[in-house]
């Protein structure tokens, strides 16, 4: 399977519609990839997604209640497990987790590198010392986070969206909550291709390079635009809706069913879970 | 509230129906239909004619700024729709396709698309399910269960508005354009389902400015012009054959 590829950005202010089309298009393939992956065969895509909600709760627990770093890094390998047994591209999935991880945990897990007593591991210059105890602290922030990001990931990549969201009802999420965030899912793709349409026609009009200025009342336009066709549209679905007997309240069902397979999967999660929290305490 | 009529009446009978956006823009102007059970009935006229405002007010979504519109011999209005079993009978009886699929294809995907309405009127799970399936496989989309409609192309979505309504199993058909965009092949194929359903014995309303669709799928038309009004009423053999009327109409070229 072919990965979404990241197009190079133009550097240049007058590359401002082409960044919004390159911008748009990649939230677009990749959107479109990931719905690829959650629809071919694999170990997770063929699991109840309720299952695979509830499981991945508890063992975000596991990774949460672990204090034993060698348990955090056995999770997480076995999240890796999970992945390629999904037929989830493994450089895919760990550049996934691990991208953000560095700049959002990481600037949280320096300082203890620095600040946390204990013996010294690492002499730095200006009498500034890494010891051992907030190397270990950092790490455990770190590996915790990825582990948890890691199951989040899987169970999201190994789930249509809309399978994804009605799962939601089993953590007790109410149905019009689902309801508006599945058609918000929705229409923000055919918002993005609107967009999409809209910035390729200025695209063919443009015949020069366009001030700051310029740039900003175009985005301005292009935005009101937006807005106008969405109320637009809204109105049209609400009359939709209203054709089809909704009368201000939603009724919704969904279609999963646990089969042997799912529970046999429930139990090792159980026991995965339990082990994990017992021999980490 | 009483019943819906289920006798030989008129299903839709509008007289004297006005209706302007706002209280200013005038979209209807004292218009007179009526629509007869099993018939396969076209309103003609071109961009801005009104004729997908008069299919939504038959539908009971939009409300005449005057005259009556009777559905099953009973007045058609908001106050009568916010009675629950009024309500129901009619979103039971009358099913309406949107002329953009993208309005009306609103669910994360085909198979809730199609059982929304089911859901909506409280079918039981066993009915709906059977309906959504036998709906995927009337239309023959049952690969595209789980599909959500962004993925699919406008021939498609086409498909799973008919079976969004169909699984209601509607005894009115409202269509508002429902060839527009629609490639050949798609096109007969839509002609084919009307004419399936007005052979079943289906009552087919439908707004288009295709003449081609339209001689292929109607009994009998009406064709609005430009400034909202009724200007003739016949079959498709005597309104296509006067090219002045089409003229007037806006529908041809000169």
């Amino acid at each position: 399977m072919s990965q979404p590829t990241q197009p190079s950005r133009p550097k240049s202010r007058s590359g401002f519609i082409e960044r919004s089309l390159v911008d748009i298009n990649n939230t677009l393939e990749q959107s479109i990839f990931a719905e690829k992956i959650a629809r071919q065969k694999g170990l997770l895509q063929a699991l109840d997604p309720r299952l695979k909600l509830i499981s991945m709760v508890m063992l975000l627990f596991a990774v949460s209640l672990s204090r034993q770093l060698s348990i955090i890094a056995v999770l997480y390998f076995w999240a890796l497990i999970l992945a390629a047994a999904s037929a989830i591209p493994l450089g895919f999935f760990i550049k996934r987790v691990w991208v953000f991880i560095p700049f959002f945990t990481g600037v949280v897990a320096l300082p203890a590198l620095f600040i946390t007593p204990g013996p010294v591991l690492i002499n730095l210059p200006f009498g500034m010392v890494i010891t051992h105890t907030g190397a270990v602290t950092a790490l455990f922030l770190l590996l915790r986070v990825g582990t948890s990001v890691s199951f989040a990931v899987l169970f999201v990549l190994s789930t249509p969206w809309n399978s994804v969201l009605k799962a939601l009802g089993v953590l007790r999420v109410p149905d019009v909550i689902v309801l508006v965030l599945g058609m918000t899912y929705r229409y923000i793709h055919l918002l993005l291709h609107t967009a999409n349409d809209m910035f390729l026609s200025r695209k063919s009009r443009i015949l020069r390079r366009m001030s700051g200025a310029e740039e900003r009342r175009l985005t301005a336009a292009t935005a009101g635009t937006l807005l106008g066709k969405s109320l637009q549209l809204s109105s049209e679905v609400h009359l939709a809706m209203e054709s089809r007997g909704y009368r201000g309240y939603p009724r919704t069902m969904d279609r999963f069913q646990m089969q042997w397979f799912d529970w046999a999967a429930a139990l090792v999660v159980i026991i995965v879970t339990a082990a994990a929290i017992w021999m980490g305490r | 509230m009483d019943h819906l009529s289920n006798g030989s009446g008129p299903v839709f009978d509008v007289k004297d129906l006005c209706y302007s956006y706002n209280g200013q823009i005038s979209a209807l102007d004292h218009i007179n239909v009526t629509v007869y059970p099993g018939e396969k009935l076209a309103i003609l006229g071109s961009n801005g004619s009104g004729k997908s405002t008069l299919l939504k007010i038959l539908d009971g979504l939009y409300f005449p700024s005057s005259g009556t519109v009777k559905a099953f011999g009973q007045t058609l209005s908001e106050l009568a729709l916010r009675d629950d079993r009024f309500n129901f009978e009619f979103r039971s009886r009358v099913g309406f396709v949107f002329q953009d699929s993208d309005a009306q294809l609103f669910m994360p995907s085909v198979w809730d698309e199609i059982a929304f309405g089911p859901l909506q009127l409280g079918m039981d799970q066993t009915e709906l399910t059977a309906r959504v399936e036998a709906a995927l496989l009337a239309l023959q989309i049952e690969k595209l269960r789980d599909r959500p409609p962004h993925q699919l192309s406008g021939g498609e979505k086409k498909r799973v508005a008919l079976a969004s309504v169909l699984s209601l199993s509607p005894e009115i058909w409202l269509l508002d354009e429902p060839s527009a965009g629609l490639d050949p092949r798609s096109a007969d194929w839509l002609e084919d389902f009307l004419n399936t359903q007005g052979r079943a014995g289906k009552t087919v309303v439908l707004s288009t400015h295709d003449l081609a669709f339209v001689e292929a799928t109607a009994d009998r038309m009406y064709v609005l012009d430009e400034y909202h009004q009724i200007i003739a009423e016949g079959t498709p053999q005597k309104i296509l054959s006067d090219h002045s009327l089409l003229i007037k109409a806006n529908l041809v070229r000169k």
